[in-house]
């Protein structure tokens, strides 16, 4: 087992590693192949005012003229580390991780994404919530019975799911719901409310996205967890416990759901870690504050320093949420770790 | 690889509509696995209607211009007399007339039905290159995983992970936000588009390689291929004469199934404006230019409805073709 934790645990970190090297080596390169120059990019450090001398300047100190390899070396050492910045006469320290300045605000991108996360948690643990239940409870009900009313209307609506897009069911819940008056049960969007601060508002403000977004997933998680159960219902085993006398209850939950629900495992650290590193389009539906309005923001303003940290955060939770499921699969079943 | 089930042929079941001829009657001979898949589409009524809707959707996407020249106006033309210049809304609340179908748009009146037919074509268009692109990368490294296997299945397996641990989304916005107006010698929609295809293309292969790989892995093993290797066929002939052939119904099914998906990937990165750059109409575009008026709700209706019919009609059609093509799958 502890082999099998640390042989995963560097995997993580190579591929964290390989990601940051990705991520770098395209925003770099491919602005630099369309055409801009070290000055270029240090006029955005400067602002408009400055003389060629200055952004000249700049561009030695930010290190652009640098080969793209040590300038790479600067930027894992600076998340490693962290990082020093030579600001005419004053040094400022960047604590580790240390994602650089922001072109715009100057200020430090780690800190702003660490404000952010909470939305962005936020959301994504509500609807999770929401679409485990909802999404596996359809499907198990599908699957008992295959062809029924219920089973068809389910399955129809769990099809008209996977098809909408969640930037148009959003808009529509929020006329109807939100800024339409008949039905209104929460503000409109951009406005958070911390937990910690007042639970009930908490709650209030993101009801809406909650519902939009888990219903998206909800859907996914039907029809894959109908299929599954399809699957493992006509198991020898199933067979055996029924013949043993087991309630019907036992055999559907503890025997057959045990079985479907690998790949729903599987899929849902996927889904969740992705959500994690920014649920782009319900928070920009919404407007709420969190890691996916500030990459939408970043990219808009061309942001580099910003748009590099909030990639590599993503990406990170994305291998955090698969080394987790991993884990649990050794935990749970020995054939993985011993493979 | 038979049905037996399906050998007296589709006569003795409920016969669908007069379309047996039409598509499915020429290419195949005998009793193959194309014909058997086609007799049991024809019988799955959901299924073909979701097809039938496809071909409708790509002749609009084809003959936009013609379908435009009849029934719209120039895409791109204002009709700012029919707008309030009080309120901005059209001056009828939607402007739905004879010339104006779908109604016009606030603030500048451009004609909603031209958009929305227009925005078919960059739609598919995207959706079918990138769709190509993946299934292109993702059979050749599948194949080239499950067959040679060793080092070179680990090595393209763990890229496939690394690429499943990109936030995509992110990624691509942030790709199709850094390209300037004109690079690698292309300028306008056209550079868009290739931007756009290469990147949703090349992020998604690595869901059709995964099957792929699975597959090679499987069908490395049958006496087919024993018996191919025993005859002296070498990698290049098993390759592509004994296994792409067996692979040609999974690749089709998961290239359908991709399609919405990317579909829905366009429509996201136009929505947040890192698509094909306006004027050219997109739905995801005219859905973003929606939100800000969300008291005239027939502005955002017929784009969102379009980018739902045409992901629901491929879902539909390529659930069908995978119980087609492979009923233990359901």
């Amino acid at each position: 087992m502890g082999t099998y934790i640390i042989r995963r645990l560097i995997w993580a970190a190579v591929m964290l590693t390989i990601v940051s090297i990705i991520t770098f080596a395209i925003f770099f390169l491919v602005p630099r192949l369309a055409g801009a120059t070290p000055e270029s990019l240090a006029s955005r450090y400067v602002g408009r005012t400055a003389t060629a001398e200055q952004v000249k300047d700049a561009a030695e100190q930010l290190g652009f003229n640098d080969p793209l390899i040590v300038q790479y070396g600067r930027f894992a050492k600076g998340i490693v580390l962290g990082a020093d910045y030579n600001y005419g006469p004053s040094v400022e320290h960047c604590p580790a991780p240390c994602f650089g300045y922001s072109f715009l605000t100057r200020l430090p991108v780690w800190p702003d994404l660490l404000d952010r996360l909470p939305v962005t948690m936020s959301l994504a643990i509500g609807a999770a919530v929401i679409w485990l239940i909802a999404g596996v409870a359809t499907g198990v009900l599908s699957a008992l019975k295959p062809g029924s009313v219920f089973d068809r209307a389910a399955m129809g609506i769990a099809l008209a799911g996977v098809s909408l897009p969640i930037f148009f069911t959003g808009i529509v819940s929020l006329v109807v719901f939100s800024y339409g008056h008949p039905f209104r049960i929460t503000a409109p969007g951009g406005s958070f409310t911390p937990f910690s601060e007042n639970p009930a508002q908490w709650a209030y403000n993101l009801i809406l996205p909650w519902i939009t977004l888990a219903f998206l997933y909800a859907a996914g998680y039907a029809r894959l967890t109908r299929a599954g159960m399809l699957e493992t219902m006509n198991e020898d085993y199933i067979r055996t416990a029924r013949a043993k006398g087991l309630s019907e209850r036992v055999v559907v939950v503890k025997h057959g759901l045990r079985g479907a629900l690998t790949p729903i495992v599987t899929i849902f650290g996927l889904d969740f870690g992705l959500l994690l590193g920014g649920a782009v389009l319900t928070e920009s539906t919404y407007s709420l504050p969190g890691i996916g309005k500030y990459a939408i923001d970043a990219i808009t303003n061309q942001d580099l320093p910003k748009v590099m940290g909030v990639t590599l955060v993503a990406a990170f939770f994305v291998v955090l949420a698969n080394l987790i499921v991993d884990l649990l699969y050794a935990v749970v079943d020995p054939r993985v770790r011993l493979g | 690889m038979t049905a037996p089930m399906d050998v007296t042929g589709g006569d003795t079941h409920a016969t669908p509509e007069a379309v047996v001829g039409a598509s499915g009657g020429k290419a195949i001979q005998g009793r193959s696995l194309g014909q058997i898949a086609w007799m049991r589409l024809k019988r799955d009524k959901v299924a073909l209607t979701g097809g039938l809707i496809v071909v409708f959707l790509i002749l609009v996407a084809v003959f936009a211009p013609v379908i435009v020249g009849a029934f719209g106006q120039d895409p791109t033309q204002f009709n700012s007399d029919l707008i309030d210049s009080s309120t901005m809304a059209p001056k009828t609340g939607t402007g739905i007339s004879a010339e104006h179908l779908f109604g016009i748009e606030p603030v500048n009146g451009r004609d909603i039905f031209s958009r929305v037919v227009y925005g078919a074509r960059i739609s598919l268009l995207i959706a079918f290159l990138a769709t190509l692109l993946s299934a292109a990368i993702g059979t050749l490294l599948g194949v080239t995983a499950g067959y040679f296997g060793g080092v070179v299945d680990s090595i393209i397996s763990k890229a496939m992970d690394v690429f499943l641990a990109f936030p995509i989304l992110v990624f691509a916005m942030a790709l199709a936000g850094t390209v300037p107006d004109s690079a690698f010698g292309l300028t306008g929609d056209a550079l868009r588009v290739a931007l756009l295809v290469f990147i949703i293309g090349f992020f998604n292969w690595p869901y059709i390689g995964r099957i792929v790989r699975g597959q090679t892995l499987s069908l490395r093993e049958r006496e087919f291929v024993d018996a191919a290797r025993s005859l002296g066929a070498r990698g290049p002939y098993i390759i592509f004469r004994e296994l792409l052939p067996n692979l040609v119904a999974p690749i089709l099914v998961y290239a359908t199934l991709l399609i919405p998906t990317n579909i829905l990937f366009e429509a996201a990165l136009s929505f947040l404006g890192v698509g094909v750059r306006p004027p050219t109409p997109t739905w995801g575009g005219m859905l973003s230019d929606a939100v800000r008026f969300y008291t005239i709700p027939h502005f955002m209706f017929f784009p969102g409805m379009a980018i739902f019919i045409t992901v629901l009609a491929f879902n539909l059609f390529g659930d069908g073709l995978r119980d087609a093509l492979d009923p233990k799958a359901r």
